[in-house]
């Protein structure tokens, strides 16, 4: 990060801030009703109220949100995980893949949200059958990323290690590894963007605890202005998953031009 | 010379996709003295760089044989540097650790061979790139690095596979007089695949001409121009020579071009 505050960031904030304001003046002006469409000012007020409540409250942000993200990053972890794991094997046998490309293709082409409902009926409506719902939704961003990043190494880098006479535990580890890690990388910023997607539909179809149960129970009550600030507390919080992995992935895979080139977020 | 590489009627067919044999290299035979510099020319697809990775043992051979210190190559060896085409360099690694590659795959002590790679870094001009990453180098700096890492593990022979192709003409000849600083300081046996047959004789002491497909020994020639050499050999009489002769072995006309 050369400079945080570029000129394109400025603009950004600059057009957030006309927006709001045009936003709470047409709400004002047109009088649409609050259960339609609160004013920024109003989505505000419930922010505050919603930070003001204690950590344990059921109508405060903060158990609520402990719940989501709880979900989405276990999920996360165990549905990338075990993707790559199983890519990773996969793409070390021809053979294998050949065998098991029908399934994936069968299952990638699967919405994966329609399974929810299943898996509340098997696994409660406890935290369990959410981090199952994530973990499925991040199993094959990084099922296929890893395959497809082990099937582009170069060629020319297998020859050079042959060349040495290296073992292929070297040839994995010192090129075929690191070769695929951008690729890896790619599934894994899809992936977390797709951990709270996960979560939230997961919360909807059946849950006590979560940001998405808050939205629903604000939905019932017509309380709008409190439905607009979850989406502002999801969205910052999409937004710190997201960058926390471009922060990891420019760090780790400095190399590629899009760890050089991507200028802020 | 006693021969310190010996190549006893190599041949080699590929099967196509058809079920059908190729015939790439027929029945090629030649010899390579120690701390010789040899060239192998030929037009693209004559199996020039095939004959080269049968050297190193990258590609198996489908007939006859290949000696290295009297010893049959059946696969790649430690005792031989190759160079390919491209630099083939390890983008998170830098100049030192990709130097340092094949050291830490042959299992010998890197605290030793440390020294050693900023020898040949400094040899190549590299001093102060040591820990730079390649995408920081130009394309010249990247194909040096390279050559460091064919060197830095100190083999017999070293391979090398249109090296500079893929440089621009006056980077090219600066490489190629980097080159025989290199090899008259290390001593090493060379065989250097070129199409370029001005590089070829500028370079060295003598010339394996192949014919195109399959890639027969059309002749060896003598470079008998002295060293060390400068880039304004290439306009002297004797070298125009050379390489008319050599043309004239390839099929190539002199005038309107074309092959035959």
């Amino acid at each position: 990060m050369k400079r945080l505050l570029t000129r394109e960031w400025l603009y950004s904030i600059g057009l957030l801030a006309v927006l709001l304001v045009i936003w709470e003046v047409s709400v004002k002006y047109l009088e649409i009703p609050f259960f339609l469409l609160p004013p920024p000012s109003g989505v505000l007020m419930s922010l505050q109220g919603g930070f003001a409540e204690s950590l344990t409250s059921r109508v405060g942000f903060y158990l609520h949100t402990y719940y989501t993200v709880s979900e989405a990053l276990l999920g996360f972890l165990i549905g990338s995980g075990s993707g790559m794991i199983l890519g990773t094997l996969i793409a070390q046998s021809r053979f294998v893949g050949k065998v098991l490309l029908p399934y994936i293709v069968a299952f990638q082409s699967l919405p994966k949200v329609a399974l929810a409902p299943l898996l509340i009926v098997w696994f409660g409506v406890g935290m369990t059958s959410k981090v199952v719902i994530v973990a499925m939704l991040t199993f094959f961003p990084l099922l296929v990323n890893s395959i497809a990043g082990f099937e582009s190494v170069d060629p020319d880098r297998l020859e050079m290690m042959r060349s040495f006479k290296a073992t292929p535990w070297q040839i994995f580890r010192k090129v075929r590894f690191p070769s695929a890690l951008p690729f890896i990388f790619a599934g894994l910023s899809m992936a977390i963007v797709y951990s709270l997607i996960g979560a939230i539909v997961g919360e909807f179809i059946g849950g006590r605890h979560g940001l998405g149960i808050l939205i629903l129970q604000m939905n019932f009550n017509m309380d709008m202005q409190g439905v607009f600030s979850v989406f502002v507390v999801l969205s910052v919080i999409g937004i710190v998953f997201y960058s926390a992995m471009q922060f990891i992935e420019r760090r780790v895979v400095f190399w590629t031009a899009r760890s050089r080139d991507v200028t802020g977020l | 010379m006693p021969s310190f590489i010996e190549l006893r009627h190599v041949t080699k067919t590929y099967r196509t996709l058809q079920d059908e044999d190729l015939l790439a290299l027929q029945d090629v035979s030649f010899d390579i003295g120690k701390g010789e510099f040899v060239s192998i020319v030929g037009t693209s697809g004559c199996g020039k760089t095939t004959l080269l990775k049968i050297v190193a043992g990258l590609i198996p051979h489908s007939g006859g044989e290949v000696l290295i210190g009297g010893s049959s190559v059946e696969g790649p060896r430690r005792d031989i540097g190759f160079v390919f085409q491209q630099p083939v360099l390890l983008p998170w690694r830098t100049v030192l650790e990709n130097t340092l590659l094949p050291i830490e795959v042959m299992g010998l002590p890197l605290e030793q061979y440390r020294e050693r790679a900023h020898e040949i870094l400094d040899m190549v001009g590299l001093t102060d790139f040591a820990d730079r990453y390649p995408f920081e180098l130009s394309g010249g700096m990247q194909q040096r690095v390279s050559i460091t890492r064919a060197l830095v593990f100190e083999p017999d022979v070293l391979l090398m596979d249109e090296p500079f192709g893929a440089l621009d003409a006056m980077t090219r000849e600066a490489m190629n007089l980097e080159l025989l600083r290199i090899w008259s300081k290390s001593g090493k046996t060379v065989l250097f695949v070129t199409h370029s047959i001005s590089e070829a004789i500028f370079l060295s002491d003598r010339v394996v001409a192949l014919t195109p497909r399959p890639g027969r020994l059309a002749d060896t020639v003598e470079v008998d121009l002295p060293r060390p050499r400068r880039l304004d050999l290439m306009q002297t009489e004797a070298f125009g020579k050379l390489a008319k002769r050599i043309r004239s072995l390839l099929g190539i006309k002199e005038e309107l071009g074309g092959i035959e």
